[in-house]
């Protein structure tokens, strides 16, 4: 045994090391010792780390599911709609794009391509054999499919040429063809749609659900034979779709898009347009401020909830460092500094947090499994990392926070009257 | 060695002065083995804590080991109690929730030393009080003589100038007290100064020196 190993040799960051190392071992056994008292201390924050971590995941999962939804539809998609104001509309006024426009835009717009119009088609249900089905019933053209980047399963599509001869052709949703008791590949069937027959060429891909909404109940027809189809619709509310090929000039593209239409409408200068151009990008940014803003509440909710978690925090080690004066005083009679009792409790204060931030954390992620279960469509919780280091870090910062007070009151405890304490 | 001239403490209460010490002269050589006698309200305890570098006195010099320690702050003192002191209380103050092990290389921590380091250090400390067998036991599975001598391996750990005992038998029954003062005196042969405060004269008269406090005054140093 050699007497110079006990001389203070070791780096200043070595040293702090080993007191960090001493304190962590101090603190985990101090909270083992009131396994209860420390349970019930980290209540406060358990709680709020779990409600943060359920809520963000649920609203994380839905919003990346519905970002999955339009992947297909970039920014370069655009669609162009026909807009009522409000007055207009209660003065019974509604605005309508023509068939014509396609053709003006065909004609008179360069670098655009899978120009598509939609109409939807007159009558919505569709029977076989005594079944019958509804949906979304569309009269679209063959581009349709590289628009919504969306593929028939079995059969084929609508084609160019069923749209010239306005062919009585349908492409089914997987969810019509369920409803409708087609079998599996269903192609040469005939389904009735009001009066008519329809051939069936094709049943497209499954898309799944959407905010609970079934994106499989569909119906697609050639575009001409849905404005051609039964004699009720005068004025059909036609939308285009198309997409710009060179993704920096979407906004030039827009405007000329809007002057386009505008003239063809014969709209005076100071007339508001009776359309709209947006694109798929406007509802997601939509959905995102929407999801944004919960969040943040939210966020802000619990950021409440964590302050009262970190007072409990604070209240019980005031208590604790009381009952340990002695312990404090006999550190300090054996030499320990200040600074060492202050790391001592600033540290356990600090454990305590974020054991109780983790035990949240796993208790919320269960909580966001347990409701998007029980709740039929939701989709599947989503929790981003930055939640989890935000959450870690947050009730770290709480337990430093809330552990300077009686870290501080423990550092500055005299030796003698620690020692004395009874 | 240990040397106070003209220390003084006055502790104020409401006030009023109440004088603890005045004008102590002392000198302990290295390798003493002093008893610090005197009943209770003397200032033996005021002297103990001034000797301990626990408190600082009113006026006066203290030199420890060449190191004027009278007018150092309570980190500095911290410092030299860590360096140069080693307690023993008659409480025996051990953590509860610690083993012996950890508890004798508890003062090693706050001078940075590596934990192998310290654990070995520890080691050879209980073996040296006889305790080399009870290192993994937590204070509740000791009798209060294997306490003390946890606590006075503690104290040895950190190969201080001056073992200060406080009532070190105070609690514990006459035939166990007998083993803690032949630890002493096992210790003092082997180069330890130490220094016992006591009210008992029969702990004292195992002291080569022994030195009288009353009224916050030396009235007594003998040797034998």
């Amino acid at each position: 045994m050699n007497a110079n190993t006990l001389v203070e040799d070791a780096g200043a960051s070595r040293r702090l090391i080993y007191a960090i190392q001493e304190c962590l071992r101090s603190a985990l056994s101090a909270i083992r010792a009131h396994r209860l008292r420390s349970f019930l201390t980290m209540l406060g924050v358990i709680i709020g780390v779990a409600s943060v971590i359920c809520v963000i995941a649920l609203v994380q999962g839905m919003s990346s599911s519905i970002s999955q939804q339009f992947q297909g539809l970039g920014a370069t998609t655009l669609t162009v709609r026909a807009f009522t104001p409000q007055e207009d509309r209660l003065r019974g006024q509604i605005n309508r794009l023509r068939d014509t426009d396609v053709e003006e835009l065909r004609y008179r717009i360069d670098g655009i391509s899978n120009l598509t119009p939609m109409v939807p088609a007159p009558v919505a249900t569709a029977s076989y054999q005594g079944n019958s089905a509804g949906g979304q019933f569309i009269g679209t053209t063959a581009s349709l499919m590289d628009v919504q980047q969306l593929f028939p399963k079995s059969g084929r599509f609508i084609t160019q040429s069923d749209d010239a001869s306005r062919r009585r052709v349908v492409v089914l949703g997987e969810q019509v063809r369920k409803d409708l008791e087609l079998p599996e590949r269903p192609e040469g069937e005939f389904v009735q749609i009001g009066t008519e027959w329809f051939k069936v060429v094709g049943v497209m891909e499954s898309r799944g659900e959407l905010l609970g909404m079934n994106q499989d109940a569909f119906l697609i027809m050639p575009f001409q034979t849905a404005l051609a189809f039964g004699t009720a619709v005068a004025r059909p509310d036609i939308s285009i779709t198309f997409t710009v090929d060179d993704p920096d000039m979407v906004e030039n593209v827009k405007q000329q898009v809007i002057s386009v239409i505008r003239r063809a409408h014969g709209l005076e200068a100071d007339d508001p347009d009776d359309f709209r151009v947006d694109s798929a990008d406007t509802f997601i940014n939509t959905f995102n401020t929407i999801t944004g803003t919960i969040t943040a509440v939210v966020a802000g909710i619990v950021g409440i909830s964590l302050l009262v978690g970190g007072i409990g925090i604070m209240n019980i080690m005031l208590v604790s460092v009381t009952e340990r004066t002695r312990e404090i005083g006999i550190a300090k009679a054996l030499g320990a500094p200040r600074r060492f009792i202050m790391l001592q409790f600033l540290i356990e204060a600090m454990v305590l947090a974020v054991i109780g931030g983790l035990i949240g954390m796993i208790l919320g992620f269960g909580l966001a499994y347990a409701i998007s279960g029980a709740i039929p469509n939701m989709p599947p919780p989503a929790v981003p990392w930055w939640a989890v280091t935000g959450a870690c870090l947050f009730s770290m910062l709480i337990g430093m926070v809330f552990g300077i007070l009686p870290a501080s009151k423990a550092a500055n405890l005299a030796p003698i009257d620690a020692l004395r304490y009874e | 060695m240990i040397e106070l001239r003209g220390i003084s403490k006055v502790y104020r209460l409401g006030g009023i002065d109440y004088p603890a010490l005045t004008d102590i002269d002392l000198t302990i050589e290295r390798n003493e083995f002093l008893a610090l006698i005197g009943a209770s309200g003397s200032g033996k305890s005021t002297m103990m804590n001034i000797l301990g570098c626990l408190d600082t006195p009113t006026s006066g010099r203290y030199r420890l080991d060449n190191e004027e320690v009278a007018g150092l702050d309570e980190e500095q003192l911290a410092s030299v109690r860590n360096r140069k002191i080693g307690f023993v209380f008659q409480n025996f103050y051990l953590m509860p929730r610690m083993t012996a092990l950890d508890n004798v290389a508890q003062p090693l921590i706050y001078r940075g030393i590596a934990p192998a380091i310290r654990r070995e250090h520890a080691r050879a400390a209980l073996a040296r009080v006889g305790l080399a067998d009870r290192t993994g036991h937590r204070p509740n599975e000791m009798s209060g003589g294997q306490r003390q001598r946890v606590a006075v391996a503690r104290a040895l750990v950190g190969q201080p100038e001056l073992l200060l005992a406080d009532e070190p038998t105070g609690n514990l029954d006459s035939r166990t007290a007998r083993e803690i003062i032949e630890l002493f005196k096992q210790l003092h042969a082997e180069g330890q100064t130490v220094v016992i405060v006591t009210h008992d004269p029969g702990v004292a008269a195992n002291c080569p020196r022994q030195v009288r406090l009353h009224d916050g005054r030396i009235v007594e140093d003998v040797r034998q």
